[in-house]
């Protein structure tokens, strides 16, 4: 490998840099960084009015193996990661057995370093108690040593406050983030859009803002108790659950909240169409809860975009709405609605929307940063920021078609990625 | 003039005219039902499929009665508890319906929008017969055309459903035809029985019989399920009757007489007593009548309704 | 469009006239009559008949409105749904001799469909059609047993009964609708 990308605009969150420059990378290593590079018998990409980024990272998604080989295993979601500009994911330990063991930890990461050429890390989030069934802790120091990067039983809520309390301090000891799927799961049996006038409307049964506030309002409070814990709320949805976050922050507490493209780009009016692709957890919320979304993503209480990738079959998908699974996939479609929806209107600039997705995110669950200097490994992630595309289900490297974007069109996209001294650069 | 959809899935988004064009069909309907033969053959050759994901005797015998009287081939089935239960996914039951060549499908389903699925993958006109908490858009029509032959307009009626709004399908569609048709509507129940934010529909919300009887012309009394007791969401169905159930006691303060609804099965001197539902004031024998009038009226203008390909012919 | 006018006022009243004396003539009497009209110029032409029929004989004779919608044979093919009315016949039609009443006579089919029509009402003991104006064309054996007027047409043509119920003048045109459906 000797490529010299050329004229490209790099954003680096980490040095704060936003300019034209050119970058010459050898075997994985970048040598030089800067204005009109000359380097001979290097391979030249041009990169006029493309972005050179860090290698973006998504500390949510389901990557579904073990046990749902199903819907996506880690080769295929590494893909589907590949093919939306990630060069990290951080998967969620909703898998069967679940990643409450070690040895489950220690399969992921592996199997993630054996799939294609290990261009993709992936990095488990190991589950707060085990089976996720919130009421005895996981192995949690075995988990870090094995890997894991972060603690949560995603997917359903830790929901005993006394196993919270538990969670919170054992993992301070470790400076390992709990992952709250926010949830007060007595006021959600049965649920599955937001409780509203569009429920109303629906004929579906609720589930209440107040369930998601309740949870973190608890959270915030047991934080306060435990100092020295690392607290990260997922997905969240809610003007109160944003402005709880907003105010923990003023506080000092410890505090990070990630956001899903989903809940920045849509609302509950869509469900109206029963397109089960329209069913996920947390629901699409309120126009109003939309626009608390995007005032937080801009006055940063909402520190990270990461897309809470859920692959369900199309069988699995393709029933009644009310026993058809949450979620759906993101990972191939979070740079275009990003870009479309929070960069192009200028709600966020270039350089805040990628830290949203490298440093901020790193920070959240504690991996080093990745720098775009001379020296360094090249993590890199190319966007063409004015690439118009229309989104298509069928297109998905993703094992699952579950997108409720297709149809949609965007722009900006991932043109590549370069990692682990592999490049690899979208070709349809 | 002819209905802007294929399908009959929702009274939600449907015009007046449209709501007006199939009322006025169903009172033609009605005079066909007073016929010493009381069929007639615009669906001949059509065969329908009632497809009972709930159970329903009512609704199912009134759907099967208008369709036979309309000269159609019927073919009906009722499964308890859901099709996925039973290892069936709604997608096959679909691609049955498509491999069978049924022309028009009766829907009745525990969930919400089933209807509006089933509709996006087969070629059938699709009925909802019931789906989940959502609609039931031909109870919603018949309680209308009762309304109509009673009052004379929908126009400025003022009617009150009372009981579990939250759960009924039969409230969603009564708002909906009824406000669209020009009535004022008001509901009445206790709250956790109230869906949220109700009143952005433009209904008014009481939480008392007594006062919102006087204010009306017509009470559509809801059937209350026992389960929502259990749920937490009532105390029990003594306090319920006692507060929420239409009583002799309760109507008779009221000045003007009442027209009262109900969608049945009634249970008797729990939302409504036995001696009203027998009373001067119930229509409620005239709605099931009223039933297979305003279903032969859907299930003539959406199976009726041409297409392009052929050509009107030449009569006289 | 040119359209020539066939009858004008005087002249239907007189083929009126004339159609409710061969009624009662071949009937011998109105004993057993009725009268039933096609909805819609057909209802207003059974009503003239009926009138006639009534004040030459002395006695009521009874008149039924039939809507042939639910029984027609181009129910689907059609894209402009035809509206439902509703059949209005208060008498029992079984045993009764009943003049089926027309305006225009042309394919046979509408007379088919009113056929069908009565005879889920009943079992009359006869039932004779009246039309006033015969067009030819037909597809179907069906021939009228009283024609207020034969008139000689070309498939392009069409024939417009205007009556003053519905129309403001009583009138029969015959025009070139070249490219334009015939009224149903």
């Amino acid at each position: 490998m000797n490529i010299l990308l050329k004229g490209g605009r790099v954003l680096d969150p980490a040095s704060g840099l936003d300019a034209e420059r050119d970058i010459h990378i050898v075997d994985g290593r970048i040598e030089q960084v800067g204005p009109s590079l000359s380097v001979k018998n290097a391979e030249l990409i041009p990169m006029k009015g493309k972005w050179v980024t860090p290698g973006l990272i998504d500390i949510h998604v389901h990557l579904r193996e073990p046990g749902f080989e199903h819907k996506e295993t880690i080769e295929t979601g590494c893909q589907s990661a590949r093919e939306g500009g990630f060069t990290a994911v951080c998967c969620m330990p909703n898998t069967n057995p679940a990643i409450d063991d070690e040895s489950v930890a220690r399969y992921v990461r592996q199997k993630g370093r054996e799939v294609l050429g290990g261009i993709v890390d992936v990095y488990p989030i190991a589950a707060a108690t085990k089976a996720r069934k919130g009421e005895e802790l996981a192995p949690i120091a075995e988990l870090v040593e094995a890997g894991a990067v972060g603690l949560s039983d995603d997917g359903a809520p830790i929901a005993n406050a006394e196993i919270m309390r538990r969670v919170l301090e054992y993992s301070s000891m470790f400076g390992i983030v709990v992952i709250q799927h926010a949830e007060e799961p007595t006021m959600t049996k049965g649920g599955c859009v937001h409780e509203g006038f569009v429920s109303t409307r629906a004929g579906l049964s609720g589930i209440p803002s107040v369930s998601e506030e309740l949870c973190i309002a608890r959270d915030l409070i047991l934080l306060r108790y435990v100092p020295k814990a690392k607290y990260h709320v997922a997905h969240i949805s809610t003007r109160g659950a944003i402005e709880m976050v907003r105010e923990g922050k003023k506080k000092g507490l410890s505090v990070t909240a990630e956001v899903t493209p989903h809940h920045f780009t849509m609302t509950d009016e869509a469900v109206l169409t029963y397109d089960t692709n329209t069913k996920m957890n947390p629901p699409l919320r309120t126009k109003d809860d939309v626009e608390a979304v995007i005032e937080g993503l801009r006055d940063g209480t909402i520190d990270v975009i990461a897309t809470d990738h859920a692959p369900h079959t199309i069988d699995e998908k393709e029933v009644e709405y009310t026993v058809a699974p949450f979620g759906i996939v993101g990972l191939e479609t979070a740079v275009g609605l990003t870009l479309t929806r929070l960069v192009k209107p200028g709600i966020l600039g270039p350089l805040q929307a990628i830290a949203k997705m490298t440093t901020n995110a790193r920070a959240v669950v504690g991996l080093p940063q990745v720098k775009i200097e001379a020296g360094q490994p090249a993590n890199i992630t190319m966007i063409d920021p004015d690439e118009t595309w229309t989104v298509e289900a069928s297109r998905l490297r993703s094992k699952s078609k579950n997108t409720p974007f297709s149809g949609m069109t965007l722009t900006g996209r991932s043109i590549g990625i370069i990692h682990n001294a592999e490049m690899y650069r979208r070709t349809s | 003039m002819k209905l802007a959809s294929r399908h009959l899935l929702q009274l939600e988004g449907m015009s007046k005219e449209e709501l007006t064009l199939i009322l006025d069909t169903a009172r033609s309907f009605r005079e066909v039902l007073e016929r010493p033969i009381k069929k007639v053959p615009p669906l001949q050759g059509k065969t329908i499929a009632n497809m009972f994901f709930e159970s329903s005797t009512r609704t199912r015998l009134s759907f099967e009665l208008a369709e036979r009287r309309l000269s159609a081939d019927v073919v009906s089935f009722t499964t308890a508890g859901s099709s996925v239960s039973k290892g069936e996914t709604l997608k096959d039951t679909a691609r049955n319906i498509e491999a069978m060549k049924i022309d028009m499908v009766v829907i009745r389903h525990a969930s919400a929008g089933a209807p509006h699925f089933l509709s996006r993958v087969v070629e059938a006109n699709i009925i909802n017969a019931g789906d989940g908490q959502h609609e039931h858009p031909t109870q919603g029509l018949l309680d209308m055309h009762t309304l109509r032959e009673k009052h004379g307009t929908l126009e400025g009626l003022r009617v009150c459903i009372v009981g579990d709004i939250l759960h009924s399908r039969v409230a969603r569609s009564n708002i909906h035809g009824l406000k669209t048709m020009g009535a004022e509507v008001s509901v009445c129940g206790p709250r956790p029985l109230m869906p949220r934010e109700i009143e952005r529909w433009g209904v008014k919300v009481y939480y008392r019989l007594e006062e919102v009887i006087p204010q009306v012309d017509a009470l559509n009394v809801l059937r209350i399920q026992l389960e929502r007791q259990k749920s937490g969401l009532f105390p029990s169905l003594r306090e319920y009757h006692r507060y929420f159930g239409v009583t002799r006691d309760k109507t008779e303060k009221a000045e003007r007489s009442l027209t009262i609804m109900h969608p049945g099965p009634i249970n008797r001197d729990v939302e409504l007593s036995a001696d009203l539902a027998d009373s001067e004031h119930s229509v409620i024998l005239e709605q099931v009548t009223n039933g297979v009038a305003v279903r032969m009226a859907i299930l003539y203008l959406l199976g009726t309704t041409g297409s392009a390909a052929t050509s009107p012919e030449k009569g006289a | 469009m040119s359209a020539n006018r066939l009858i004008d006022a005087a002249g239907m009243r007189r083929t009126v006239t004339r159609l409710a004396h061969e009624v009662i003539e071949s009937n011998r009497g109105a004993e057993q009559l009725a009268v039933i009209g096609i909805r819609t110029r057909g209802e207003f032409l059974a009503r003239r008949v009926a009138k006639l029929v009534e004040e030459i004989e002395g006695q009521p004779i009874p008149v039924g409105i039939l809507d042939i919608t639910l029984y027609r044979d181009d129910l689907r093919g059609r894209l402009d749904q035809p509206l439902l009315q509703s059949t209005d016949i208060i008498f029992d039609v079984t045993g009764k001799t009943l003049i089926l009443v027309d305006d225009v006579l042309y394919t046979g089919r509408t007379i088919r469909s009113a056929l069908n029509a009565i005879m889920d009402l009943g079992r009359p003991r006869s039932i004779q059609l009246l039309v006033l104006v015969d067009r030819g064309h037909r597809e179907l054996p069906i021939k009228a047993d009283y024609v207020g007027k034969s008139i000689p047409t070309s498939l392009a043509q069409e024939v417009q009964v205007r009556m003053v119920e519905l129309d403001g003048e009583d009138a029969v045109y015959l025009s070139d609708a070249a490219g334009k459906e015939a009224r149903s």
